[in-house]
């Protein structure tokens, strides 16, 4: 083939605007592919409020509702738990919680509502697993007297005291997070975005 | 016989059947001194194509939805005629896949298959097992069992821990908020596509592998030695044909590996809890973490070292980074190696040291990655991971500092 006569600067031109304008509409039919692996619809409309009656809830047990898909417990806290919570602090991350993972009004030394009654998202803030329920004081596997009740995660060993937040130099970063919730009676609690009902 | 000739003959003159026979096969000249260590390239392909054919066959019972996953492969178990059989088959073929690329990586490590001219062969090696890692990650949720709900919580959760993007990263693997439905339906799709891109990247290893040829326990270019052998006068002197000296070779080498494979399959499936994980006979729970969780045996290496590597300033990444590190870190390998000798046979105490010492770190990892958490076993994960980064890292000066010895002209036995 002879290039007599052929204008190469115009031809690369031509060549380089082609793969440009190719180019863009690949990405025009990539965008729907990533795009159909955000969550659907129905999934964003799942987060249906859920109550949570704990009429029944002795002191020191514990109540595991699903919300999102994920869990959410319902701690009713003995005095003598309470008590221990302010004794705690100087072991603790960020006992002021001063991280936004709880609502404004929960930003309090107990981080709930009511003083007895712990809500939150049992879900570790390192890795995602859901921490174990250790209220037994004074646990050997979990340092002894030093241990005051609360929650051990079984995937990579971070405790949180029973008010939800993280002992410092676990490998979680933040405590846990305390879900949005009202009382509707004394006996009923709704977890729930924005306080619809459920 | 002449019409078996005429054939093959119409076949050549459409399809290059008897050149590619010749070229990869019958005259593809290979170092006439392979050991034990060269059976496990040829078996991981066994096992590929096992995966494959027993995979395709459960597809064909399981249901890939939350509700009924656990229990389809309890159907597959009890009502499918030979279904846990094929079950079976494939469980034990992934473990036996990583057994089988463990020991081909390790052959690669001792005898310096990964030096040059053989640097891109090692690289797509590492993608071959990066794209196994994936697809037995993304199949170990399928049976939606406790352990593989769990494990793969945490795993995509190692995406959340990146700054920034990371939450919203995790969101759109799941496809939702925790792991749900829609994760497993997507995974499933996933672990079907995947072991096609593995067979085709496994294709591009070989036809890296036949451009530069085999290496050998020797570590000796056959290709810059004498020419001429008893089937041509411009092969190698040190090469034999694949076909039939080394296909035969592997044939045996199946045999001994099938044999151990089906002891596994027939009278210990679970392996004691190492091949298949006992929380996993409990249908997955998304209100609770069982009381000890850890990944199969094949990750628990990297895992190991994922949780050696403490929070630092309040983020779990730096640990994410270093698990992501311990395996990317073999793409760098053939530029890590400064010694003179590529084989282990002739170089020096140092290299044999730190080498020997490397397979057991990545032993004792595995190990403390199924311990529960405690304070000693985390310092020695610690040590363990230092160790195993310091092997990699150190290689350009210990390797080079090794006392090797003379490299003979032509391979020994």
């Amino acid at each position: 083939m002879s290039a007599d006569g052929v204008d190469l600067k115009k031809r690369r031109m031509l060549t380089a605007a082609t793969s440009v304008v190719g180019a863009i509409g690949a990405g025009y039919v990539v965008y729907p592919f990533l795009a159909a692996w955000a969550p659907s619809e129905r999934a964003k409309a799942a987060g249906a409020p859920v109550e949570a009656d704990i009429s029944k809830l002795e002191s020191g047990q514990m109540l595991r509702v699903k919300w999102r898909g994920k869990p959410v417990w319902i701690v009713h806290r003995t005095e003598e738990n309470l008590k221990d919570l302010s004794a705690l602090e100087g072991t603790l991350a960020d006992p002021k919680s001063e991280l936004p993972q709880q609502p404004g009004y929960c930003q309090n030394p107990t981080r709930s509502i009511k003083e007895k009654y712990l809500v939150a998202v049992g879900i570790c803030t390192h890795l995602g697993c859901s921490p174990t329920y250790r209220p037994d004081v004074g646990a050997a596997d979990l340092g002894g007297d030093a241990w005051r009740g609360g929650f051990s995660c079984p995937c990579h060993g971070s405790k949180f005291d029973l008010a939800g937040r993280v002992y410092a130099g676990a490998p979680a970063p933040s405590n846990l997070e305390i879900p949005p919730h009202q009382y509707l009676s004394d006996t009923l609690i709704l977890v729930s975005e924005d306080g619809g009902a459920a | 016989m002449n019409a078996m000739k005429n054939f093959v003959g119409w076949i050549d003159d459409r399809f290059p059947l008897t050149k590619v026979w010749n070229e990869h096969l019958a005259e593809y000249y290979a170092p006439k001194n392979f050991n034990f260590w060269y059976f496990f390239g040829s078996l991981a392909m066994l096992v590929l194509v096992i995966q494959i054919l027993t995979g395709v066959w459960l597809a064909m019972s399981y249901k890939p939805d939350a509700e009924l996953a656990f229990g389809s492969v309890e159907f597959i178990m009890r009502d499918v005629d030979w279904g846990w059989l094929i079950r079976y088959m494939h469980s034990t073929g992934a473990s036996a896949f990583f057994v089988v690329v463990y020991l081909h990586m390790f052959r690669g490590l001792m005898y310096g298959s990964y030096r040059k001219p053989r640097e891109l062969l090692w690289i797509i090696g590492v993608l071959v097992y990066l794209a196994m890692m994936a697809t037995a990650f993304m199949g170990y949720l399928l049976p939606w069992g406790q352990m593989s709900y769990w494990g793969a919580q945490v795993i995509v959760n190692l995406f959340s821990a990146v700054p920034w993007i990371g939450p919203e990263l995790g969101v759109w693997i799941r496809g939702d908020y925790v792991i749900s439905d829609a994760t497993l339906n997507r995974f499933f799709a996933l672990h079907f596509l995947l072991p096609f891109i593995l067979v085709a990247l496994v294709f591009v290893h070989i036809v890296a592998l036949h451009k530069v040829g085999s290496n050998n326990p020797d570590g000796i270019e056959i290709k810059k030695g004498p020419k001429g052998n008893r089937w041509s006068d411009s092969a190698p002197a040190d090469g034999i044909p694949f076909h039939p000296y080394y296909s035969v070779k592997d044939i045996a080498g199946v045999a001994g590996f099938l044999f151990l494979f089906s002891v596994v399959v027939f009278f210990a499936p679970e392996m004691g809890g190492f091949f298949i994980e006992h929380p996993n006979f409990e249908p997955a729970n998304p209100l609770k973490t069982p009381e000890h969780i850890a990944p199969v045996w094949y990750f628990t290496p990297f895992y190991a070292i994922l949780r050696a590597v403490p929070s630092i300033a309040g983020s779990a990444f730096p640990a994410v980074v270093a698990m992501f590190a311990s395996i990317l870190i073999m793409f760098f390998l053939p530029w890590l190696d400064r010694s003179p000798v590529k084989s282990i046979r002739y170089k020096g105490a140092l290299y044999k040291t730190m080498l020997w010492l490397f397979v057991i770190d990545f032993i004792v990892l595995g190990y403390l990655g199924v311990k529960p958490i405690a304070d000693h076993y985390k310092l020695m994960a610690q040590i363990g991971t230092i160790y195993y980064f310091a092997f990699f890292l150190l290689m350009p000066i210990y390797s080079k500092m090794d006392k090797t010895k003379p490299v003979p002209e032509r391979v020994t036995k």
